[in-house]
């Protein structure tokens, strides 16, 4: 399988921010979502792959060719959306894809018209004028629109609404059709990856605390509910996270059978979402149990 | 063809499509050498992930049930017809078995049983 995308024990360090040892991949023509709380680590990650900053140590790979030494080359053949407006405000739409067109090499003039006709993109309209799932939708045309193998980006989904980030959805979905082509995105919005992507990354205080496909975190994983006698030291180290309050307890684990062997049905075991999950893993009270 | 996925079943979704794809290939309604739909449209339609649509493929592919030509696509496998229809008794057998269980225990007789099978079975 290749790897679009290489993280090799990268580190960066700042003041009071240390990016460490991050490793991860993604293959070609999958999805992955990045997901960690706020000031987890995602957007300095997503820096360093756009080659914004510069790593302390290890290595980022993209389409295999080293991201630093190659920074051109690789930018031609990555899409990126941003959650921020970065255009001009006083340009039209029409204004602000003749200026950014020239950059790119491989520009193709009809898929972008095929991109504002399906999404509904006004030509003549101000950037400043448009509406937030607008500006995405028209970041998302320039980024789809030069042929890019991979498209990285970074919240695209905060603040919008269900039908816009449903939209979104759809435009990944197709793009994917295509297998030559992959998705990175970083988001706070677990609902959206729960039901499209395919590898799963989460990242907290600097480090990535796992990367594995989407469908293997939710079957192994699961929540434990149950009675608080039955908690002992000996189950407790089958569990990543604790909750106890005056009437039981709530737990993440992360081997579904073992938790079914060794309670049977004293306890309800549920599915968790990705939520539950991310929830468990970064909480930082005292009944936390360190991962195992 | 329909396949519907459901979230809050407790089957992983990759299983309920190996579950709902067999069935079709088992009563014929998915015949040999039939076209399935690709991975990525499926699982563009379905709103799951490439890699659960994948896996499900991957499965049926492992049980004999389907093939995957590169480049191509993914086919209905040719089926053993005696073994079809093994598998098809094995699922009237067991029907039998659960109709018996329950029938013992509301009291019924194996004439009484016999009775009602052939009123209808000749409906």
């Amino acid at each position: 399988m290749e790897k679009v995308l290489d993280f090799i024990n990268v580190s960066k360090h700042y003041m009071d921010f240390s990016l460490k040892n991050v490793t991860f991949s993604l293959e070609r023509g999958y999805i992955m979502g990045f997901i960690g709380p706020n000031g987890a680590g995602k957007s300095t990650t997503i820096k360093l792959m756009m080659n914004l900053i510069k790593k302390d140590s290890g290595q980022i790979k993209i389409f295999g060719l080293d991201c630093e030494k190659n920074n051109i080359a690789i930018k031609e053949r990555i899409g990126f959306v941003y959650d921020e407006n970065l255009f001009y405000g006083e340009l039209t739409v029409q204004e602000m894809k003749d200026f950014i067109r020239p950059f790119y090499k491989k520009w193709d003039e009809s898929l972008f018209a095929r991109y504002i006709k399906e999404f509904n993109l006004p030509l003549k309209k101000k950037i400043k004028h448009l509406s937030k799932g607008m500006k995405m939708k028209f970041s998302l045309a320039i980024a789809l629109s030069h042929h890019a193998e991979l498209l990285i980006m970074d919240e695209p989904t905060s603040g919008l609404d269900p039908v816009i980030r449903n939209e979104l959805l759809d435009a990944l979905q197709f793009l994917l059709q295509d297998e030559n082509k992959s998705v990175f995105f970083s988001t706070h919005i677990t609902s959206d990856l729960e039901k499209v992507a395919d590898f799963i990354t989460i990242i907290n205080q600097g480090e990535i605390l796992l990367s594995k496909t989407k469908d293997e975190l939710l079957e192994e994983y699961c929540i434990v509910k149950g009675r608080k006698e039955l908690l002992n030291s000996n189950h407790q180290k089958h569990f990543i996270g604790l909750k106890k309050n005056k009437y039981g307890f709530e737990a993440l684990a992360g081997n579904k059978r073992e938790i079914t062997k060794l309670f049977g049905d004293s306890v309800v075991v549920e599915k968790p979402s990705l939520d539950d999950i991310l929830l468990f893993l970064t909480r930082k009270d005292e009944d936390r149990v360190s991962p195992h | 063809m329909n396949i519907i996925v459901s979230n809050s079943s407790d089957d992983p979704i990759y299983l309920q499509i190996v579950n709902q794809l067999k069935q079709k290939i088992i009563n014929g309604e998915l015949s040999e050498a039939e076209a399935l739909p690709s991975i990525r449209s499926l699982a563009k339609e379905l709103k799951i992930s490439v890699i659960t649509t994948k896996r499900a493929y991957d499965e049926l592919e492992k049980e004999g049930l389907i093939v995957t030509v590169a480049g191509k696509g993914s086919y209905v496998a040719p089926i053993n017809k005696e073994m079809l229809r093994e598998n098809r008794m094995k699922v009237v057998e067991e029907k039998m078995a659960e109709a018996i269980s329950t029938a013992r225990q509301v009291g019924l007789s194996l004439e009484e049983l016999q009775e009602m099978l052939k009123l209808l079975y000749e409906e």
